[in-house]
């Protein structure tokens, strides 16, 4: 097989409107792996389902497989929500929803076939404690025993250590903020709070406003140094995009949205990925004008250089495909990532602890510092 | 004109050597009912393991088509004594594990394989054969002599549709045959090779976490059959237990379904829907504990049961 051709393969199984009844045997076998390798095997086998397309026999007990495995997550989810909604709402803490738990609580066509493994909420910072002791109360504790980690978490990053289920094992990543306190970009996550739209058919439960999950999804993409699941990632932005961009000025929110929070520049890469991978169709000129807000010029060869690297680094690791670059790419992005996570003299102090243990206590249950 | 034969390729019809040669190449992709399996390997043990115990599975082209899972089992040097690791598709589900193990870890692996990605069907621990159109489940803990068992009943006449797996369809019923070879474990590997001396067995692996380990191929005829899905008569629960003598109690409804649901892997995934389904399977099968001391009288009581239905 030629070198990218196994991604094309991908890709085009997961724009809209793709034939899938043209792939032969030999090319869903490449479709298979390649989307259980990004995660994405529920997700394609929803839009097969959806379209009704026919599948060779050999297939399709995989996508039916793929299918149910979603849908119990999502049912799993639903009914973990309903008690988090209750045990929050009686502490009196108002909560935020977020990424796949959002998309499936509120029905999104990106909930469609997404796999969800963690639970991502969101609370003000002044009542993080009194979310915590509430989920502790109602069996969620923080499965991390590690003093570093726990100080890490919890004096640097936006979400506190991840907290399990002592009987069911669902994993909560409590969140104060979508990025870190000590960033480059200061967020301040009262206003997102404040715009959330409650979710019928909860007590207290709200999703980010359309404009704040598509820049959280964006920032998310194009802060976090780690893209295991990056494809995933550009996927869930599509498919915001195309069904917000049904609403009336939705764009035009958006854009006044990003500038406000200082996220036109994360938007605007995160949307150039999109582009690239997914055909993502936005407004004439709309993107250069969002890069002419940014402040930034797209030709750079600092910009240049970075969507190069994410242009590698974002498709699933996978011996099919041949990816030279992606390495080298994926430890630029991991660093970045840290770089813009925290202040110089605090980021070597912690890669270098990282480093440290990393050489001697190998293999040890790792959180994702 | 010419009529042109369709010869079917197996396994034994590709030399130990060349086997390996593949096997540290592009692989080999072998029909394994109902699945197709390609399989890589730099091990010896595994090439030998494959030549006899797959001897008769049908060797399909690696070039075209599509295979359900693209395993490996490749040795990794660390610090100390080399090891092997198991891969589907570059993901490794589990820690690295002696080399001398190395077949083993490909049969436990093609077990992770069915038990994390086949949701179509309900998939419980048991082992399950075919006599006379009726199948019986045979679901035991560890130890309790399951794989015994359920190799003397192929060695009588049983049809082997799997030592460890059953596919159970949640519509029909029906269970669909794996045809891999049974999992024999410390005392039974000797007690089998002297019942059946002209068996295949493949090599064997001792110090594992289950103690020894040894395979044995399935039968030409359960091969043969591997198609052909089957409707579950009975569940028996078996139990060797020495100077025991026979025992068969009838098994309530109640206390089968709650033991056969602790062997389901995923019965979280079919939810309500799988639920009912082994419930309408209760309603369809006598089930039994079994236990026994001597196999033949336990084969005779199993025989009965066919003649009797």
């Amino acid at each position: 097989m030629k070198e990218g051709q196994g991604l094309d393969i991908l890709l085009l199984a997961l724009k809209p409107g793709a034939d899938y009844a043209a792939f032969d045997e030999a090319e869903w076998d490449v479709l298979l792996r390649l989307a259980r390798a990004s995660d994405m095997l529920a997700r394609i086998a929803q839009r097969t389902c959806a379209c009704s397309a026919t599948v060779p026999a050999c297939i399709a007990p995989h996508l039916l497989s793929a299918r149910r495995l979603a849908e119990r997550q999502h049912r799993e989810l639903e009914l973990e929500l309903k008690v988090i909604d209750r045990v929050l709402s009686e502490a009196g803490v108002p909560v935020a929803v977020l990424k796949g738990t959002a998309y499936v609580l509120a029905g999104l066509d990106a909930a469609a076939g997404r796999m969800v493994s963690d639970i991502d909420l969101m609370v003000p910072a002044d009542l993080l404690p009194r979310a915590e002791t509430a989920l502790m109360m109602a069996g969620w504790i923080s499965a991390n025993r590690d003093a570093y980690d726990q100080r890490y978490y919890r004096t640097w990053m936006h979400e506190i250590p991840p907290m399990q289920h002592i009987n069911r094992g669902t994993v909560i990543d409590l969140h104060h903020n979508i990025l870190p306190p000590t960033g480059r970009i200061k967020l301040d996550a009262s206003r997102l709070m404040d715009s959330a739209v409650p979710l019928p058919g909860f007590l207290g439960l709200r999703v980010l406003a359309p404009h704040d999950m598509v820049l959280h999804s964006a920032a998310h993409l194009t802060h976090e140094g780690e893209l295991d699941t990056g494809l995933r990632g550009v996927a869930d932005l599509d498919a915001l995009i195309r069904e917000f961009s049904r609403q009336a000025a939705f764009f035009d929110q958006l854009f006044v949205r990003a500038v406000e929070l200082k996220l036109a520049l994360s938007l605007y890469q995160a949307l150039r990925l999109a582009q690239h991978f997914l055909s993502t169709p936005l407004p004439q000129g709309w993107l250069e004008q969002l890069a002419a807000a940014s402040g930034c010029d797209p030709g750079a060869v600092r910009q240049v250089f970075l969507g190069r690297c994410w242009e590698a680094a974002v498709p699933p690791k996978h011996s099919m495909l041949r990816q030279r670059f992606a390495p080298v790419a994926r430890s630029i992005l991991y660093l970045r990532g840290h770089w813009l996570r925290m202040p110089p003299g605090l980021l070597v102090r912690h890669l270098s602890r990282k480093a440290v243990r990393a050489v001697f206590v190998s293999g040890e249950g790792r959180e994702k510092t | 004109m010419s009529v042109s034969v369709i010869t079917v390729r197996r396994l034994k019809d590709i030399s130990l050597p060349d086997l390996g040669r593949q096997l540290r190449g592009v692989g080999v992709r072998l029909r394994v009912s109902p699945f197709v399996v390609t399989i890589r390997s730099d091990i010896p043990v595994v090439a030998e393991g494959l030549s006899v115990l797959y001897a008769n599975h049908e060797v399909l082209s690696v070039a075209e088509g599509f295979s359900d899972f693209h395993v490996a089992v490749i040795s990794r040097r660390g610090w100390g004594r080399s090891k092997c690791v198991f891969q589907m598709d570059g993901v490794e589900p589990f820690t690295p594990l002696a080399i001398n193990e190395a077949f083993a870890f490909l049969e436990w692996g093609l077990n992770w394989c069915v038990t994390s990605q086949c949701h179509q069907w309900i998939t419980l621990h048991a082992a399950v054969l075919e006599r006379g159109g009726r199948a019986v489940l045979l679901p035991a803990p560890p130890g309790s002599g399951k794989s015994t068992f359920c190799a003397a009943l192929m060695m009588d006449g049983w049809r082997l549709l799997s030592d460890e797996m059953v596919l159970l369809d949640p519509k029909t019923l029906l269970v669909t045959p794996s045809v891999r070879p049974i999992s024999l474990k410390n005392r039974s590997i000797d007690l089998m090779k002297e019942r059946a001396p002209q068996g295949r067995f493949g090599p064997v692996a001792r110090d594992t976490l289950k103690g020894t380990v040894c395979h044995l191929a399935i039968s030409d005829e359960s091969l043969e059959k591997a198609d052909t899905p089957a409707t579950p008569a009975w569940i028996v629960f078996p139990r060797y237990q020495r100077d025991a003598g026979l025992s068969v109690e009838p098994r309530g409804r109640a206390s089968a379904l709650a033991e056969l649901f602790s062997n389901c892997f995923n019965h979280q995934v079919h939810g309500r829907e799988g639920f009912r389904a082994m419930v309408r399977l209760m309603a369809q099968v006598k089930a039994f504990d079994l236990v026994y001391d001597d196999l033949e009288a336990a084969l005779s009581w199993m025989a009965a049961q066919v003649d009797a239905a």
